[in-house]
């Protein structure tokens, strides 16, 4: 795999919290418009990952690569012009409370692009019909479920149309008939062929349908990577031990 | 943040690591304020919700304070016979000093808890990382705007509360010697100069500042869930009074060294 295939790389990257070491020496490879599933227990790194990804963390040690470049190398502007390619779904949404569930789609847009008004209302709009959200357009995020307003965050996300979507836990608080829905839209948008897809997710069945790569974190190391099926023949406890949950 | 746990070593440690920080994000905030994107939107929005939300509540305390003024006034310029100066002892009392501090106080309590506690809940329940996933320099856009926005209303604010306690002045006396508005607007400018009105209202803008950087630093880096959140907002009211109270000592002391003839 030449460099340039490389949507993101992890090269040896290690973080630790008041001393507790989360993430010990961990590299893998996610290469442009694939999809890659992080699982493991709580507390094992996951979303640290992601937050890394973004550059909203930095890393003790190891370097991150976006796209080819060296997160931890880019001034504030090179930040800004990384980011503006990237879309964070929060585990929690992180909904901007103020602000209208549409307010909050619109957002992005408003900020980096020069749309006008009537065209942002109807990207809103489409954003929010992707996510089956397009009735809550004027409500405001404390007034939807955590479901929604997980959704409403995925369509935020979405907005600038990144090429490179971290999405955390994206199926925590969703119903199966959503969970599925939500699968169905992250696998358009790989099979689109236009974005790159990194989620973490307890959940197996969703990683088995989204990922064309799983990664199980475990003590703060990788301790298996590959399809589903490689990680269906691993010999180890703990990775069979996640396999087989969804079975 | 200091422990109420820590030894005296230790607490002062953290007082002037703290004191350290704080003066950062300070710096940070000046040097940042003048880097695009300005945010103009944000800081009418934010001089909106701290100037204009709190005109209510200095409008009050401007009148209740200028009546209450303007009754010990009177209780001691009887003795001397000079209820003449009422007025003007009234205007010098509240441009000079209890219009700004009075201002900044209440300020300091409605706004200062005010954005400690939205920034602190905007770090604890991610919002502020989002803006930056978002690409959004977050210290900007929520920090400086805060503190811009503060600058530009503590002394629109400090005019309101000086002439709301002005006509509470002239509501209190006119109710006992039956004085005119017009007279007793006269008499209370009479003695005030150009610069005994512009010193002390300029020194609220240094008021706004220290407002709306302590405030925010404490809300910007708030730790510690909704027990952080509450924190934050104590704190931000308490550290920015009393700061305002120092340093407040220490520009009417600038002022009369710059300008002795125009500090009253």
């Amino acid at each position: 795999m030449s460099p340039s295939d490389q949507g993101i790389r992890f090269e040896k990257i290690t973080k630790a919290f008041d001393g507790r070491c989360v993430l010990d020496e961990v590299s893998f490879e996610v290469p442009h418009r694939t999809a890659c599933c992080i699982m493991g227990r709580s507390g094992t790194g996951k979303s640290v990952t992601l937050k890394l990804l973004m550059g909203l963390l930095k890393p003790d040690e190891g370097k991150i690569y976006v796209n080819d470049l060296e997160i931890e190398t880019l001034d504030s502007a090179g930040l800004v012009k990384v980011r503006k390619t990237m879309g964070f779904l929060f585990q929690y949404s992180a909904l901007f409370d103020s602000l209208s569930v549409a307010d909050n789609v619109a957002f992005p847009l408003r900020r980096h692009t020069r749309m006008r008004e009537t065209e942002i209302a109807a990207s809103v709009r489409e954003k929010l019909a992707a996510v089956g959200l397009e009735a809550e357009f004027d409500k405001m995020p404390l007034d939807l479920s955590g479901g929604m307003r997980k959704r409403v965050g995925l369509a935020r996300a979405l907005a600038l149309n990144p090429s490179i979507l971290l999405v955390d836990e994206p199926s925590s608080g969703l119903d199966p008939i959503t969970t599925r829905e939500i699968d169905a839209l992250l696998i358009g948008l790989k099979s689109s062929n236009k974005t790159t897809v990194v989620v973490v997710t307890h959940n197996v069945r969703s990683a088995r349908r989204i990922g064309d790569k799983l990664i199980i974190l475990h003590g703060g190391h990788i301790i298996a990577q590959g399809t589903a099926g490689e990680l269906d023949d691993s010999k180890d406890e703990v990775v069979r031990q996640f396999m087989s949950s969804a079975e | 943040m200091a422990d109420s746990n820590q030894a005296p070593g230790g607490l002062s440690t953290t007082f002037f690591s703290e004191a350290g920080l704080m003066s950062a994000f300070a710096m940070r905030a000046v040097r940042v304020a003048f880097q695009p994107p300005f945010e103009l939107r944000e800081v009418v929005h934010q001089v909106y919700m701290v100037g204009w939300r709190s005109l209510p509540l200095v409008m009050t305390s401007g009148l209740a304070i200028g009546v209450v003024l303007s009754m010990h006034t009177r209780a001691t310029m009887e003795r001397f016979g000079a209820e003449a100066l009422i007025p003007a002892a009234l205007a010098i009392a509240m441009i000079s000093e209890t219009g700004p501090l009075m201002t900044g106080l209440l300020v300091s309590g409605r706004v200062g808890a005010g954005i400690g506690a939205e920034l602190g809940g905007m770090r604890v329940t991610e919002q502020i990382d989002a803006l930056e996933s978002l690409a959004v320099d977050s210290f900007h856009y929520l920090a400086v705007t805060r503190i811009i926005a503060c600058m530009i209303a503590l002394p629109i604010l400090t005019t309101v509360m000086n002439f709301s306690g002005l006509i509470g002045g002239f509501l209190a006396e006119t109710v006992i010697s039956n004085v005119s508005l017009r007279l007793y607007l006269h008499q209370a400018f009479a003695g005030i100069g150009f610069l005994d009105y512009v010193l002390p209202t300029v020194k609220t803008v240094v008021f706004g500042f220290i407002i709306g950087m302590v405030s925010s630093y404490l809300g910007y880096t708030t730790v510690g869930g909704s027990e952080g959140i509450g924190r934050a907002s104590t704190r931000s009211v308490v550290f920015s009074s009393m700061l305002l109270i120092v340093i407040n000592v220490l520009l009417v002391r600038i002022i009369f060294l710059l300008f002795p003839s125009g500090a009253l």
